[in-house]
């Protein structure tokens, strides 16, 4: 699904450059549910944001699903996150002044279809995170993990190819964490591929493999035996 | 455009932080409003200007014999001479283009003695010797009866035509005045019409004064075929200007004047005067627009500032919707809808208040009465077009420094945003 080769990028930091990535090679399958760890610094998010086109690399080849993701412009790389990726925020980033059913319907919204069927179909995705009868509510109104829930609801709605959460649990207690992450599980359960960048290693063994990351390089690459999140919650 | 989430969107982004909205908005109302008094007011004063014109034939020149500056074919200077009605003839057969060629003769005058009659009163007026075209020169309107007619002009009838100002004096309230008599330095006429001025810029003298038959005013007062002044009115698409000086030349060669004569023949070019009074009229319309868009170009200048600190505050969010696959046309079109919104909406009302303010003013004018050298002010629907189309440029261009802003903004620095 996800094939990287070679991967470089820096930033220009004033006169010097940070070399952020160091050639990165890294490929997932479809169905995976891949934590990506590191410290702060490692270069993880940086990783995400290019797997995600909110960034682009300096060198290396990108394939999302075959497809060779280079030299986009803004309209295009915009068409492609709508279509092929779903994203989650570590701070949920619902816009504030729409109800929960709008925030979920807004990514087909961008792909111009029509009102009706895109609230039926946001409708049905807030009832898969269980948030059906909050679908009038402001996200002001919900809690963290509420928001989080249609965070994740927002991001399936399009039935994107990959879900990429960058620290979807960080703004959340420990209880509601292994909540949201059942439903990360539960969703890769009916077989849609998910990368979650973390450096908790709780939340890293609920996946089924963990790549490590340290200053900008792949150091471990370790398929995992999954933890579910069900044997935390009561 | 018509897209119901759109527009949601546009009003939630404006109702958000209402008293902002309304301050800026207020600054395009004003200017938009200064916009409208201004070129109204200007009308107004235009209307009022040249309503003292009235249906006065402006394309017309007045022009009367002096003295002569020049000797000339053996004449001495100083020479007097008088245009004859073989003149008027020669006028209209050497020089094309022309409308009207009216020949007058004048008794009495500014402060004149008393001289006209009808039984005990008395009047000081001015008498006026007239052929039928004078009605289409001079801004007159008969209230009552007819006025000269060429039957008048062939049998030399004793007739007159007497204004309103002339009734009130020599009559009774109520009186009939047709077929009475007035005595006209010692002649007696019969009055067969009376009339009013349209305009006022004559005061009431311009209705102390009677209107007789050149041809009778001749017999009677013994002016032969003298001809006082003439009143010349050239057609429309000819200014007279340009014609004036073949007219004056002609009477000049005819008279044995000298040709550099400038003085011998007196003349009043009243479409120049006119013409001086459009341009004026011009230049006040040229200030009334520039003022009135630096104005609006400072409100204009509010929405834009305000649209920046908008998309400034909604970086975070703007970057949320490019994650999620907002085109970045799609997000200029939304900063440039608002704002093009806001002007248009605070623009309208602008106008609308101009318009009411234009109305209270009329209604005012109404009830007290005409006001000198003011009357009727107003705009027309091509001055509130080009104030629309000023607006939506307006708007434009307020949005378009901001919209560039925010589509300048990276979905990970806006995510950053912390």
């Amino acid at each position: 699904m996800i094939e990287i080769k070679n991967l470089h990028k820096s930033y220009q930091m004033g006169s010097n450059a940070l070399h952020v990535l160091k050639g990165i090679d890294f490929s997932v399958k479809e169905g995976e549910l891949v934590a990506i760890m590191g410290s702060s610094g490692s270069g993880k998010s940086t990783l995400l944001n290019i797997l995600g086109m909110l960034d682009v690399a300096d060198e290396g080849e990108y394939l999302l699903d075959g497809m060779p993701i280079k030299n986009l412009n803004e309209t295009k790389a915009a068409n492609y996150r709508n279509k092929f990726l779903g994203f989650i925020f570590q701070s949920f980033n619902l816009i504030n002044y729409k109800t929960a059913l709008e925030n979920v319907a807004l990514p087909l919204y961008y792909q111009r279809i029509n009102r009706k069927k895109r609230q039926e179909k946001a409708l049905k995705y807030l009832e898969q995170v269980g948030l059906k009868e909050w679908s009038h509510h402001l996200p002001s109104e919900l809690s963290g993990g509420q928001k989080q829930r249609v965070a994740i609801a927002r991001a399936m709605v399009t039935e994107p190819k990959v879900l990429l959460a960058d620290e979807l649990t960080g703004a959340l207690d420990s209880t509601t964490s292994y909540e949201v992450m059942g439903l990360i599980q539960k969703i890769n359960d009916k077989g849609n591929t998910i990368l979650v960048v973390t450096h908790e290693d709780d939340i890293a063994h609920m996946c089924k493999r963990i790549v490590h990351l340290r200053d900008g390089v792949i150091v471990k690459d370790e398929k995992v035996k999954q933890v579910r999140a069900a044997e935390y919650v009561q | 455009m018509f897209n119901r989430d759109r527009w949601k969107e546009i009003l939630e982004v404006l109702t958000t932080n209402w008293f902002r909205t309304v301050l800026t908005a207020f600054g395009v109302f004003w200017g938009i409003l200064i916009l409208i008094i201004l070129l109204a007011a200007g009308k107004g004063l235009e209307n009022g200007v040249k309503a003292d014109f009235g249906d006065l034939a402006t394309n017309s020149m007045y022009m009367w014999a002096r003295r002569t500056t020049k000797a000339h074919m053996g004449l001495p200077k100083n020479r007097r001479f008088n245009f004859k009605l073989e003149d008027i003839e020669a006028i209209k057969d050497n020089v094309p283009n022309l409308k009207y060629v009216s020949p007058r003769n004048q008794l009495g005058g500014y402060r004149g003695s008393n001289n006209v009659v009808r039984g005990i009163r008395t009047g000081a007026y001015n008498v006026y010797g007239d052929y039928p075209e004078i009605i289409n020169q001079e801004p007159i309107s008969i209230t009552a009866g007819r006025f000269i007619n060429n039957n008048d002009i062939d049998e030399k009838r004793k007739v007159a035509i007497i204004g309103n100002g002339v009734r009130n004096e020599l009559y009774d309230l109520g009186e009939e005045v047709l077929g009475t008599y007035i005595k006209i330095q010692g002649v007696n006429f019969m009055v067969i019409g009376t009339y009013k001025r349209k305009t006022a810029n004559q005061g009431e003298e311009g209705e102390k004064q009677i209107f007789i038959p050149f041809t009778s005013f001749a017999q009677a007062f013994n002016t032969a075929n003298r001809v006082g002044w003439m009143a010349i009115t050239a057609e429309d698409e000819n200014p007279i200007t340009n014609i004036k000086m073949d007219i004056i030349g002609l009477m000049k060669k005819r008279h044995k004047v000298h040709p550099e004569d400038s003085r011998a023949i007196g003349y009043n070019d009243a479409y120049e005067e006119f013409s001086k009074i459009d341009r004026l009229f011009a230049a006040l319309k040229l200030v009334a627009y520039f003022v009135g868009t630096l104005v609006l170009l400072s409100g204009i200048i509010g929405v834009s500032n305000i649209m920046l600190i908008v998309v400034k505050e909604r970086t975070k969010e703007i970057g949320i919707r490019r994650a999620l696959g907002e085109e970045p046309w799609s997000i200029r079109k939304q900063i440039l809808l608002e704002s093009i919104f806001l002007t248009i909406m605070s623009g309208m009302l602008g106008i609308a208040v101009g318009a009411l303010f234009i109305y209270g003013i009329n209604a005012l004018l109404e009830a007290n009465g005409p006001v000198d050298m003011f009357m009727n002010p107003s705009v027309n629907l091509g001055v509130v077009t080009i104030a629309l189309s000023i607006l939506v440029i307006a708007g434009l261009l307020a949005g378009y420094i901001p919209a560039q802003s925010a589509i300048k903004v990276k979905p990970i620095e806006a995510l950053r945003t912390e």
